[in-house]
């Protein structure tokens, strides 16, 4: 498998999430998804963004275009806030911490081809993505 | 020797083939030489100024005729005190309000950071030759120039600072209009409201669209609103968070709100990010929304002609 491109992007605010968004939409249409997975994988970019954001206290996506056997997209985002103590309470639909609906790391994992999960209590969290074409 | 400087600002003293030199300072000289032709200094600084190729979009002459002599004029109280020193020195004070109303006004009219920068530092050649005529000693001169070039240059940096800010401040003022002007709240028929949403809902300007509609349908005394989101290119979860939060809000008040638009892509998505929107009535068009919401509000349109079998 190749690495065809790479690059990293800034998760600090509100208009980082926008341009997380867009940036991943224009690589997703690049490497020549459909709509339909275009939309799939920038809203689950959008999740894990706001999630980076909010809970993470920040971070930064990796982007990354892959290629073989077949063409995709890998998302990486990590941040250094307090981690994630239950990941599988976590991912349960309608579990938050915060406000929202609880549906963001549930409806991610069900929205790309491959989800990897990663958190330290205390160190930071680190949750990898891929779409595959 | 550390005493006397600080007794006698004025001074700077130097030590040279043993001997202590007392040397005017930097401040003192430069007062001096600008003091000797402040006419023609203007004029050669003037004219430089205006040939700077960077500038794209020129002052009117006479406007940097003024900005030159003003910025002069401010350099000349500076200096009065004999000390260099730094920029955010209290001497400097005058020339910094200066630079920042100059900044300003040229970042409103379009100039770049580059020409803003470039401006400040072509005051250096017109006063550098100055220096060279009234001063003999290249060390002495040397450290002039140096001393002068250190202040100018952070006046330089200060002016693309402030160029950045007044830039930064329009492109809020920007945002901030389009936030207002991309939440129309449109009175379709009577008794229906339609919001077109259209670009990034994010929470500020959600915030700015429930507001609107809940305000219109009090206004009105409208019993539909139809939201429509062709135009929003992402629904998460957030985004799906405040449209339920105005459709209940719109309930709250006495309206039933109508969801319209969703795309395919945009229903796959919802699905599997496992939103509810069953207690929602949706409609996959605007004209289908219409339709119900005229049925809802008892309301019917039809041709004034008969129909033609
Ligand atoms: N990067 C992170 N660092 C620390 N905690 C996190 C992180 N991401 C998620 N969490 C925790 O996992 C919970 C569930 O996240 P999820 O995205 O599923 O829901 P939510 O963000 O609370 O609401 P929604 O995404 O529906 O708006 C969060 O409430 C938070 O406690
Ligand atoms: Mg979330």
């Amino acid at each position: 498998m190749a690495v065809i491109s790479s690059e990293t992007i800034p998760v600090t605010s509100e208009p980082d999430i926008v341009f997380v968004r867009r940036r991943v939409r224009e690589t997703a249409a690049q490497i020549g998804l459909s709509l339909v997975d275009q939309t799939k994988v920038v809203t689950a970019a959008s999740e894990l963004a706001r999630n980076t954001l909010i809970y993470g206290g920040g971070g930064a996506m990796q982007l990354e275009s892959l290629n073989g056997p077949r063409l995709g997209v890998r998302l990486t985002f990590s941040d250094n806030g307090p981690g994630i103590p239950d990941i599988q309470l976590a991912l349960r639909d309608g579990f938050t911490t915060g406000s929202g609906l609880g549906l963001g790391l549930g409806g991610t994992k069900r929205l790309v081809n491959e989800f990897a999960i990663e958190s330290k209590v205390g160190q930071g969290t680190k949750i990898i993505i891929t779409r595959w074409k | 020797m550390l005493l006397f400087q600080a007794t006698l600002p004025d001074f700077c003293n130097r030590v040279e083939g043993g001997f202590l030199v007392q040397a005017l300072s930097t401040g003192s000289v430069i007062a001096e030489v600008l003091a000797a032709d402040e006419d023609s200094f203007l004029k050669e600084w003037v004219d430089d100024a205006r040939l700077l190729k960077h500038n794209t979009a020129m002052a009117p002459e006479p406007e940097l005729r003024l900005q030159c002599a003003n910025f002069l004029a401010s350099f000349r109280k500076g200096v009065q005190s004999g000390v260099v020193g730094k920029a955010s020195d209290p001497q400097w004070d005058d020339l910094r309000g200066l630079l920042a109303d100059v900044s300003k006004s040229r970042a409103l009219q379009g100039f770049t950071a580059i020409e803003i920068a470039a401006f400040v530092f072509s005051f250096k050649k017109p006063l550098y030759h100055r220096l060279r005529q009234a001063e003999k000693d290249p060390l002495v001169l040397a450290s002039q120039i140096w001393e002068t070039t250190e202040l100018l240059d952070s006046f330089g940096l200060y002016a693309t600072e402030l160029w950045l800010d007044t830039r930064e401040a329009i492109i809020r003022r920007q945002q901030e209009e389009m936030l207002e002007l991309s939440t129309p709240v449109i009175k379709l028929w009577h008794n229906i409201l339609a919001l077109p949403l259209i670009g990034t809902l994010d929470s500020a300007r959600t915030q700015v669209v429930m507001e609107s509609l809940l305000g219109a349908i009090v206004e009105t005394n409208s019993r539909v609103a139809i939201l429509d989101i062709t135009g929003v290119p992402t629904v998460d979860t957030v985004v799906a968070q405040h449209l339920l939060k105005t459709v209940t809000a719109a309930r709250l008040m006495g309206a039933e709100c109508i969801i319209s638009g969703i795309r395919p892509q945009i229903a796959q998505t919802i699905v599997h990010l496992g939103i509810n929107l069953l207690d929602i009535t949706t409609k996959a068009t605007l004209r289908d929304a219409f339709a119900l919401a005229l049925e809802r509000t008892g309301q019917s349109i039809r041709s004034e002609e008969a129909p033609v079998n």
